[in-house]
């Protein structure tokens, strides 16, 4: 670990970051998205016999809808431990290209270890669109803190509606249950949108949207896996063609 | 406490948390050294894009729970008139989800479903 050095006065607020994030994370749109999200987590908890303590401790450890999904479905059914393990653990493949990519947006000289670990952990989409969005908008030494900030922010309401939506269970009906699990796709295509100012990831968004479900369709192992490889390495190749030739 | 009452959290320690943090340790490892604007770096965030819209038009196509009841069709509808809506506002993503959402409701309402 890096030797802590002084902070000079101006240069690194860790505080003003993190406190910069829990506001930008508290009046994003996503937190619309992330109480819908997980009050449908805790209302499939509830229903499949998980105790409410335990669906928090998945929404605090795991911290990604479409995995808990996966193990609350699949250990609800009986599956395997090692059959759970591996469609948990294929599901999280995604977040890997998504900590390489933010990690160097919001590392300065002086980040700590622990806060990056504790970026990774909250890294996952509504965080990680957030912070590539508005982390470069703040001082480099405070965009750490910043980052967590949101994180903190959005598990703070998620494991709220967790509690909800177990609690509700019995009584919420099922065509809301079924727009609040409308909400994810529809904030991620709007966010992605807006977000994609590169050439290959507008064209990478389109790559996806059309092989995701064909992939699956045909039932190809590993389709994601092969959707994100493929469609992204397809898109930066235009990209970079694009860039040669001008 | 007995093993019947800890097991669903050996298990989520064990079985879920770890082979599922693995992913986000290991990217901090593969970030060590990457410049923001690498060429690596546009690389592997148009990988994590195209995984994403590839989640997101699984969730459309393939439904989960209880969207499955709404039908194929609809579900397009909603998220055209979602997008619709979000381009006409400038680029709003609260109009857009808004919108989306709302379509989705309503027309069920009015269905009946």
């Amino acid at each position: 670990m890096a030797p802590q050095t002084k902070i000079e006065p101006g240069s690194a607020r860790p505080l003003d970051g993190f406190l910069g994030g829990l506001k930008a994370g508290f009046t994003s749109v996503f937190q619309l998205v992330l109480i819908g999200t997980f009050v449908s987590i805790g209302t499939l908890a509830h229903d499949l016999g998980f105790s409410a303590t335990w669906v928090v401790l998945s929404t605090l450890f795991i911290w990604a809808a479409p995995a808990q999904v996966i193990m609350i479905t699949a250990l609800g059914a009986g599956a395997a431990p090692l059959e759970v393990a591996i469609a948990v653990s294929l599901s999280a493949v995604r977040l890997l290209p998504m900590v390489v990519s933010v990690v160097p947006v919001i590392r300065s000289e002086k980040t700590r270890p622990a806060g990056l670990i504790l970026a990774a952990h909250f890294t996952a989409v509504s965080m990680w669109i957030e912070t590539l969005r508005l982390a470069p908008t703040r001082p480099r030494p405070e965009r750490v803190a910043f980052a967590n900030g949101i994180g903190t922010s959005f598990t703070a309401t998620s494991v709220v509606a967790t509690i909800l939506g177990h609690y509700l269970a019995a009584v919420l009906p099922k065509a809301l249950v079924a727009a609040l699990l409308f909400l994810t796709p529809m904030s991620f295509m709007t966010s992605v949108t807006r977000n994609s100012r590169m050439l290959s990831d507008r064209l990478a968004f389109i790559a996806g949207l059309v092989l995701g479900p064909l992939l699956a369709y045909y039932k190809v192992g590993l389709d994601l896996l092969w959707t994100g490889l493929l469609g992204g390495t397809a898109a930066y190749l235009v990209y970079w063609f694009r860039k040669g030739m001008r | 406490m007995t093993w019947r009452e800890l097991a669903p959290y050996f298990i989520l320690l064990v079985v879920c948390f770890l082979p599922h943090e693995a992913w986000r340790w290991l990217g901090i490892m593969l970030s060590r050294g990457l410049d923001e604007a690498s060429e690596v770096v546009v690389w592997v965030r148009a990988v994590a894009v195209a995984i994403l819209a590839g989640v997101v038009a699984k969730i459309v196509v393939f439904a989960p729970g209880a969207l499955a009841g709404v039908p194929l069709w609809l579900r397009f509808s909603a998220a055209a008139a979602g997008m619709a809506a979000f381009f006409l506002a400038r680029q709003s993503v609260l109009v857009g989800v808004a919108a989306g959402t709302g379509c989705l409701v309503l027309a069920e309402l009015l269905l009946g479903g």
